[in-house]
């Protein structure tokens, strides 16, 4: 079953056609990797998917509801996916406040909020800190906050952009941890960019190779790593350049 | 003029303070009076607006960015002269309702001089959050009032400080509100309307002890507000 379907996807930027997808299908309750070089257009699908972009021409069919040029995810569909960017942005506010924020928006009940901020606190290892201003936070402790403030929302879709990129392997361990929690506990579909190819290969379950704003492969990561159809993705995942 | 004279000039000041005179706490009052009213009505205006300028893109918007800066430094006069002419009975607009020379007048004046400050300087701390800052609240699910919540409350710092610099454009203030207020006593006479009338009647020492009290006044009510912005910046 998909969580997310692209039907004839195209992202221009003036006259230069950034991503140009005719039909992609990702499937829910996965953790899906998108990979590629630099400006392949990995960032640009992601924000798309989440509304943050819109599309030139086409659509994208999150769970039947269908977000393009002229017509806008609803709130509801809005809320039940989450986006963690590659730099965390702390709000200039308390740790617990960061974390309990889009629950804060949602206007969940307190009780609900601290329930859920305190057992994600203790699972980032940042019980401790829950007073102190976020934006006083190492990198890797404003990386974990990051995800943890998405993962309180119990998205149906996470979103995530290089979370881990410039960690330190403890970080990113953790944070790996919390992906692949929230896919089991959870049942959250997890649709990640990454660089890190071995990333890639300990956590996804599907692979989507991008060149240039192009689908080259997308299949099973055991496939898209072992036995690659495309010449350029097999170039890619033995690491030599295809710029 | 030597050092003698700003010390007899102090004293005075403190005299002045001390002698509890109700002329001069009338006029104190009448200037904290208007300049407080013109800032709370220009940014319970101006910081929506700015906010909406900030948030969102509109055919137009920089022209209007561009008008609101100039306004941003218009002198005081003109904008007593306009405020004259709307209220006056011969070419104002609402002539009849016998406004002008009277502390609304001075209320207008000033508040027409601080709106486009409080919505240019609103926008430009909206515009200098970081852009993350709105889309992660978008991607953390946020309506648009929570956007624009959410943007408030990163750009607190820079709103508190536009308190700050409107509030020391207004206490100032001479120009404007001498030419809609009239520097009646009693009525619509302001600390610096009366530094003004002082200087041309040749009472430099009066006048210079009115500047202390002004300035002590300034620095008191600033030192509070830094207080508050820094009490705010660590909690």
């Amino acid at each position: 079953m998909s969580i997310v379907k692209i039907e004839n996807l195209k992202k221009k930027y003036g006259t230069k056609t950034v991503l140009a997808i005719p039909s992609l299908s990702i499937s829910s309750n996965q953790i899906t990797a998108i990979i590629g070089p630099s400006g392949a257009g990995k960032s640009t699908l992601l924000a798309i998917i989440n509304g943050l972009e819109t599309p030139t021409e086409g659509k994208i069919l999150f769970q039947d509801e269908e977000f393009s040029s002229t017509k806008r995810y609803s709130q509801k569909a809005r809320r039940s996916m989450a986006l963690v960017f590659q730099k965390p942005l702390m709000f200039n506010t308390s740790v617990y406040k960061n974390i309990a924020y889009g629950l804060t928006m949602r206007k969940a009940k307190t009780s609900l909020i601290t329930e859920r901020v305190e057992a994600i606190a203790a699972k980032i290892g940042l019980s401790g800190q829950l007073k102190q201003k976020a934006t006083t936070l190492s990198g890797g402790e404003a990386g974990r906050v990051s995800v943890a403030r998405s993962l309180t929302l119990h998205p149906l879709l996470l979103l995530m952009d290089e979370p881990t990129a410039s960690l330190d392997p403890v970080n990113i361990s953790l944070i790996e941890q919390l992906i692949f929690d929230a896919k089991t506990e959870l049942g959250t579909s997890i649709i990640i960019v990454t660089h890190n190819l071995f990333q890639a290969k300990r956590l996804a379950d599907q692979v989507i190779f991008l060149l240039d704003g192009l689908v080259i492969e997308a299949g099973s990561t055991h496939d898209v790593f072992n036995q690659p159809k495309d010449p350029r993705t097999k170039a890619f995942v033995s690491g030599e350049m295809v710029y | 003029m030597n050092f003698i004279y700003f010390i007899d000039a102090f004293k005075e000041a403190l005299r002045l303070i001390i002698s509890l005179e109700p002329e001069l706490y009338g006029v104190i009052f009448l200037s904290l009076r208007v300049t407080f009213t013109a800032l709370v009505l220009a940014a319970l205006i101006g910081i929506p607006c700015g906010v909406m300028l900030g948030l969102y893109q509109f055919t137009g918007k920089k022209l209007l960015v561009n008008f609101i800066n100039t306004f941003m430094s218009i002198p005081p006069v003109v904008v007593g002269l306009l405020v004259y002419v709307l209220l006056s009975n011969e070419t104002g607009l609402v002539g009849d309702h016998r406004l002008l020379f009277t502390p609304f007048a001075m209320i207008l004046a000033q508040f027409a001089l601080a709106l486009p400050l409080m919505i240019g300087l609103t926008y430009a701390g909206i515009s200098n959050v970081d852009p993350l800052a709105k889309k992660s609240a978008i991607s953390l699910g946020a309506s648009p009032f929570g956007i624009a919540y959410t943007l408030v409350r990163e750009a607190r710092f820079a709103i508190y400080s536009s308190f700050i610099v409107v509030f020391g454009r207004l206490i100032a203030e001479v120009g404007a509100v001498m030419m809609v207020g009239g520097n009646i006593r009693y009525q619509t006479r302001m600390m610096t309307t009366s530094i003004a009338m002082l200087k041309g009647m040749g009472e430099f020492q009066t006048a210079l002890a009115l500047g202390i009290i002004l300035l002590g006044l300034a620095f008191v009510i600033n030192g509070s507000m830094e207080v508050l912005r820094n009490y705010g910046r660590n909690n």
